[in-house]
């Protein structure tokens, strides 16, 4: 458990050195996903890689028992905002009305742009 | 027993263990109704938390400072859970890698639909330019959109109101939306939430189904890259 959790945390630090590093404009987090990805990856590849938390679905349960409850690392940011909702109502509820809107069409364009190319792909695939 | 309870309580509010516990115990009461609902969009347990979190410290007046000294503990967990999201990636990596070009138009045409459409429409009802500014990479998670802003010259905190507004929003209203649409296949539902509502949205497809949250965390990540390139170009070209 210690040592699953020391790799996801090993990924993230090594994430957070190479974007500040090198100035990427992406979050450290998901270069350090990319490490553990490719570890796994590696791990099917190369016995020798499976022992610690590589092994026995170590880092695999400690990450999906931080992912069972992804919403709760939500709630602290989220408080914050609350105490800023003035910030909103100082523009009255044309903001939430465009972020609202906002996000009804980007889920509708997203998921019909997804759907499409998908459809398109498996025809292509099935043409002789 | 203390002699002053008011001594004890302004001790105790001091203290980070009051603020996790707090954090811990609500969220806890939310999730389980959210389950007794049978995970019902509006019983969404971040949207029912913080606006409970945020009464209890308006009623006792406490700062949030004070508050994020206990709740800090469970925010650091973003940066773990966010690199967690490899082993649910790893597991479906079949699923995934046959979705390639699918995921990669829905990527470049919703990133971009989510920026166009949210600075048009702010522009159409006449918000002043530096709304319009903060508004625009509020589909990406808060670091990244905050990181956006600031290089714009905007403000930082309306943006991340955005983030989390927009992100609640997308969590309740996707799974009606698709359902009314008839959109049965959860790779799509779940990449389009992912990139329209980042990590909230994600928790959301995670409850829903775990197709739908892998969809949805490789949306989050990839938007958070293409916005913060997007958005620059966007605000030149569109906002006056």
């Amino acid at each position: 458990m210690i040592a699953s959790l020391s790799l996801i945390l090993l990924c993230q630090l090594a994430g957070e050195v190479i974007v500040r590093g090198l100035g990427l404009p992406m979050p450290g987090p998901v270069v350090g996903l990319l490490f553990l990805l490719l570890l796994l990856l590696a791990r099917d590849r190369f016995v020798a890689l499976a022992r610690g938390p590589l092994q026995q679905d170590g880092v695999e349960n400690a990450s999906r028992g931080l992912l069972a409850h992804l919403s709760l690392l939500f709630v602290p940011a989220g408080v914050g905002v609350v105490q800023k909702l003035d910030l909103v109502a100082e523009h009255g509820i044309a903001v939430a009305v465009v972020l609202a809107i906002s996000v009804v069409v980007t889920l509708l364009v997203t998921v019909a742009t997804f759907l499409v190319a998908s459809r398109l792909m498996s025809r292509g695939r099935s043409a002789p | 027993m203390s002699a002053n309870p008011f001594s004890l309580w302004v001790y105790l509010s001091q203290s980070p263990l009051l603020w996790l516990t707090v954090t811990l115990l609500v969220y806890a009461t939310t999730d389980a109704l959210s389950l007794t609902t049978h995970r019902h969009p509006l019983a969404n347990p971040v949207l029912h938390s913080i606006w409970i979190i945020g009464a209890f410290l308006m009623l006792t007046g406490t700062s949030y400072t004070t508050y994020f000294g206990g709740a800090q503990f469970v925010h650091f967990l973003l940066g773990p859970a966010t690199v967690a999201l490899a082993v649910p990636l790893y597991e479906n990596r079949k699923v995934v890698a046959a979705a390639i070009l699918p995921m990669l138009a829905a990527l470049v045409v919703g990133s971009v639909t989510a920026v166009v459409s949210v600075v048009l429409l702010a522009e159409a009802v006449g918000l002043p330019r530096a709304v319009v500014l903060s508004l625009a990479p509020k589909s990406v998670t808060a670091g990244v959109a905050m990181g956006i802003s600031e290089s714009l010259h905007a403000d930082p905190s309306l943006t991340a109101v955005a983030v989390v507004l927009t992100g609640i929003m997308g969590a309740i209203i996707v799974t009606p939306l698709m359902n009314r649409i008839g959109i049965a296949d959860f790779r799509a539902r779940g990449f389009a939430v992912g990139i329209a509502a980042h990590g909230i949205g994600t928790a959301r497809a995670f409850q829903v189904d775990a197709v739908a949250g892998v969809f949805a965390g490789i949306a989050m990540s990839l938007n958070a890259l293409v916005t913060s390139l997007l958005v620059p170009l966007a605000v030149t070209l569109l906002v006056r």
